[in-house]
């Protein structure tokens, strides 16, 4: 391993039977099923029931589906060892993406997310997670094996690759994206290995600091941030205000039952009593129509894929492949718990989206590059050299 | 390596297991309560309130109408919370934010129906709201029936007015069906029949979305109109009657005698309905109950007098029954008659040779002073319980007095003493203990040329139609003739008490009647109104076959024979005139 990756004389040599035949074809067939079932749900959550016309969600996700599918055959046929070489660059580029979007950004719903690209919108923070699972996968593979990560890198990687993006996407602000590129980062550390005296002085430090820092980061916060954190502990205490968001999902969750309501049957969404119903808010209106039976039949899809993605982790041919697998796994585990967690009244509201079913292209593009990320690895996974 | 991945795989089944099991929760668990909250969310309830009956007098004229009045409801959970919000709803329709607080906590409402904040608004107030509405979720415009008492103060002790549910009536379980933003009979036959008149509600169910915006009806359960109502009033007869009275207090009431329709029932001063339709303004309450002349009270069946020398009717029948006197018996009258104390005849100079017809034509009070010597006052009251006096009537409207007659028992449970005969004397002339309602006097008139039979009296054509006679007087034939013969003198003969009653028109029968109201005083013209005494007149007509009796009442209005026989006698021709042409004037024999 040492000397960098291995890198072959010709990434674009892509059609290649074998590379045909280890295609996992699994694991697109269920990212697309579960894509469809949110093209579903949002023609439902934004059906008119008094306006005539139908705002065009549906057919804008379908777009962007199609785009994603192309982007994923595109990204798996292109060697992912390429991404690992130039792993450092890219993420120079994402960062000057960070800062431009500061720059140049179109603000919406208080942040300053967008960087306008005429025909459409695009968020520079969503592929930016790819990119640092790319980088720190990259930088892990250089670590020995059994050793554990010591004090200095752990110093070195928190400073080079974790301080600077997110203090950036905390600017937007963008809580929801920096608090999961920090949850990755701990989880990839984790898994790469660390030693146990870091551990432990981390946790001392932690629970001495607690007051202090969690004082720190309260003030921090913007009032909305705080709102939502409080609604969380208690959404009764403001059932009209902030408690609203969570009460409704809880109520349109609840008001499904074991069948559900039934396709196109629900009400919550299109009479508009929750909110954000065919984006963050997506899986209350599918649970509400297909009921708890529904519900776990779209957990197990889920599930499939997250396995699917350990797999290809312990099945990678090298550590960075492993690493970068790991990290997208964790990537999209985080966002599944995180956000049905949010629907479920479980996480406090804090805008993050279910991976492949909630209505918005940036987020569903990114999830299908990640995806296609554990396809890159996988249908490699056999020792090709050429 | 393979193990780390391993726990991860783990940490992933478990959170997927937490997060299930927290599905299981709401889907299952409390599946059903969500489903309430869920349906309470979009789901309303709106009341479709049915037009009410429509009044008519017996000739098929309308008294009322129903009027659209818009009033602002509001569904109880969509009142805004926070005092900002209210403060601006309060603004919008013109109520103090306290005012309105105080509204919600005071009146009674089920879950999601509505409440109604602010009635009768203008169109302009309409169009505001309206155009606000999607600010203010729950605010609705509600389209109230409203009524019109098309002839003001007539009749309006009879009518009655319609109003809001009161706070009583919001909580009392017998208006559980009654939508609470309706108005209901809060008087007379629109009380009385209110169950008729108000129909009944329907509902709409509708679906609302987060905006209040009407999604879609879900069930509809259409109104059910209220029944009409025919009255047996005749409208154009008690405005006349109403005419008559008019700076005058005091009340007519006029019936069919062979069934007990109520032809007329005035009572002056009367009120406008139409002030209290949407709640009576204090300044118009406190006017009609600070009026001395209690506009409010009915007289026609509350007030209760003596019914003076018009009860002489019932003590010659019941003399002539019990065999004291024939129609020759013959007494002499000085003007006096000394039993124990002078007892006077009105006539100080007496009126001689006086046989029964003379008696009740000249009214003369010795007459039946002789009578009373030889009469218990128990089989006189058994009389004038048999023509209904001393009970309410049981005409359909409330608060009835029901008067007095006395009898030796009456006398000793209230006073505690024995029953003089002397008092007989004070009661055979219709003063002393006796009293009596406007009504149960023209009862009595009706029963008298009817031969005995005892009708209740009826507002409701319906009510009475068919209806039996709840009693029968036993009176001989021959002595029903002999007293209406003596009745038509009382108008027709020169010497007649009730002459000016006389009609070219018809041959009108009566007798008149004086309530002493104080004692001693001369009673000439220059006695100042409040010592007047009160002025009776029953009548009747036609003499030879009665279709109508009259009993007109007028508080301090003097002599019987002065100011009550002419308004009977203007009322009758009134009518007479009415049937010519209604109904070809089968009924006019002079």
């Amino acid at each position: 391993m040492k000397g960098g990756p291995f890198c072959p004389r010709d990434p674009f040599i892509m059609i290649d039977r074998r590379l045909i035949n280890n295609f996992d074809w699994s694991i697109l067939l269920v990212a697309l099923i579960l894509s469809l079932i949110g093209v579903l749900t949002i023609y439902s959550a934004t059906r008119p029931v008094l306006d005539a016309v139908q705002k065009t969600f549906y057919m804008r996700q379908l777009y962007w589906i199609a785009l994603s599918l192309i982007s994923f055959f595109v990204l798996a046929s292109i060697d992912y060892r390429w991404f690992m070489k130039y792993a450092y660059l890219l993420f120079l580029i994402g960062v000057v993406l960070l800062v431009m979007v500061l720059i140049v950004g179109r603000k919406g719903m208080g942040a300053q997310r967008w960087i306008p690209l005429g025909f459409m919108s695009f968020q520079p923070s969503e592929f930016f997670k790819v990119l640092f699972i790319i980088t720190i996968s990259r930088y892990l593979s250089f670590m020995k094996p059994g050793e554990g990560i010591g004090f200095p890198e752990l110093v070195k990687m928190i400073t080079v690759f974790l301080a600077l993006p997110v203090v950036l996407i905390l600017r937007q602000p963008d809580l929801g994206t920096a608090l999961l590129l920090f949850f990755i980062f701990i989880l990839m550390v984790l898994a790469a290995g660390i030693r146990k005296k870091i551990i432990v002085t981390v946790l001392v430090i932690s629970i001495i600091s607690l007051p202090f820092a969690g004082k720190i980061l309260w003030d921090g916060l913007k009032d909305y941030q705080k709102l939502r954190i409080t609604a969380f502990i208690d959404p009764q205490a403001d059932p009209q205000g902030v408690g609203y968001h969570v009460n409704q999902s809880k109520i349109t969750v609840g008001s499904g039952g074991f069948w559900g309501k039934g396709y196109m049957k629900g009400t919550q969404g299109p009479y508009r009593f929750l909110p954000e119903n065919h984006t963050d808010f997506i899986f209350s209106i599918y649970a509400e129509e297909w009921g708890f039976a529904g519900s776990l039949v779209l957990f197990l899809m889920y599930f499939f894929i997250i396995w699917r993605g350990f797999d290809t982790a312990k099945k990678a041919r090298d550590t960075e492949g492993h690493f970068l697998v790991l990290g997208v796994t964790f990537m999209f585990s985080l966002y599944l718990f995180i956000n049905i967690g949010m629907t479920l009244g479980m996480v406090p509201v804090v805008g993050v989206p279910l991976p492949l079913m909630s209505y918005g292209g940036t987020a569903l593009l990114s999830n299908f590059l990640a995806l296609s990320m554990i396809e890159n690895v996988r249908m490699r996974r056999f020792a090709l050299y050429y | 390596m393979e193990k780390r991945i391993d726990i991860a795989l783990y940490i992933v089944v478990l959170i997927s297991g937490i997060m299930i099991f927290r599905l299981w929760n709401l889907q299952i668990l409390k599946g059903n309560e969500y489903k309430k909250i869920d349906e309470r969310n979009r789901l309303r309830v709106l009341n479709i309130l049915p037009p009410r009956g429509i009044i008519y007098d017996r000739n098929n004229r309308a008294l009322v109408k129903n009027v659209p009045s818009f009033d602002i409801t509001v569904v109880k959970e969509d009142i805004p919370k926070d005092p900002e919000t209210l403060d601006e709803l309060g603004r919008l329709i013109g109520m103090k934010k306290e005012e309105i607080v105080a509204m919600i906590e005071r009146k009674p409402v089920k879950p999601f129906e509505s409440l109604t904040l602010k009635e009768d608004v203008s169109f302009a107030e309409v169009a505001k709201v309206e155009a606000r509405k999607v600010d203010f979720p729950g605010l609705q415009i509600n389209v109230v029936g409203g009524r019109e008492y098309m002839y003001g103060h007539s009749a309006s002790h009879v009518l009655g007015y319609i109003g809001n549910l009161s706070i009583e009536q919001l909580r009392d379980p017998h208006y559980s069906d009654v939508p609470p933003e309706s108005v209901i009979g809060q008087f007379g036959i629109e009380k009385i029949y209110d169950r008729n008149l108000r129909g009944i509600a329907g509902k709409k169910v509708i679906e609302v979305d987060v905006m209040g915006r009407i999604m879609q009806v879900v069930r509809i359960q259409r109104p059910i109109k209220g029944q009409n109502i025919r009255l047996t009033i005749d409208i154009n007869l008690q405005v006349e009657a109403e005419k008559r009275l008019r700076d005058k207090t005091g009340a007519v009431v006029a019936l069919v005698p062979d069934t007990g329709e109520v032809l007329v029932l005035a009572s002056s001063p009367a009120f406008d309905p139409n002030l209290f339709v949407r709640g009576i303004r204090s300044r118009d309450w406190k006017k009609l109950i600070s009026d001395r002349r209690k506009p409010l009270l009915n007289r026609a069946i509350q007030s209760q007098y003596p019914p003076g020398s018009t009860f002489k009717i019932i003590t010659a029948i019941t003399a002539l029954e019990e065999g004291l006197v024939s129609e020759n018996t013959e007494y002499y009258c000085n003007g006096s008659l000394y039993f124990g104390r002078v007892f006077r005849c009105w006539k100080w100079a007496g009126h001689e040779h006086v046989q029964l017809q003379k008696a009740l034509v000249e009214s003369c009070d010795v007459y039946f002073y002789e009578i009373a010597k030889e009469l218990d006052i128990d089989t006189l009251a058994q009389y004038a319980f048999g023509y209904g006096l001393g009970r309410p009537t049981g005409v359909e409207l409330e608060g009835e007095a029901k008067g007095i007659v006395p009898t030796s028992g009456w006398k000793r449970e209230t006073r505690k003493d024995r029953w003089y005969t002397g008092e007989t004397l004070n009661t055979v002339i219709g003063q002393g203990y006796l009293s009596t309602t406007p009504i149960q006097m023209a009862r009595v008139m009706a029963t008298i040329v009817n031969g005995g039979k005892l009708y209740r009296p009826y507002l409701f054509m319906e009510s009475g139609s068919g209806a039996k006679a709840e009693g029968v007087v036993k009176i001989r034939p021959e002595n029903t003739e002999l007293i209406k013969k003596a009745l038509s003198g009382v108008v027709k003969d020169k010497k007649g008490t009730g002459r000016h009653a006389y009609s070219e028109l018809v041959s009108i029968g009566g007798k008149t009647g004086t309530t002493q109201v104080v004692g001693g005083i001369d009673r000439g013209d220059d006695v100042p109104d409040k010592y007047k005494d009160h002025a009776w007149f029953l009548g009747y007509a036609p003499a030879d076959r009665p279709s109508i009796a009259v009993a007109v009442f007028i508080e301090h209005g003097g002599q019987g024979s002065l100011s009550a026989a002419p308004i009977a006698k203007d009322i009758i021709e009134a009518y007479f005139k009415g049937m010519n042409n209604n109904e070809g004037g089968a009924f006019l024999s002079p």
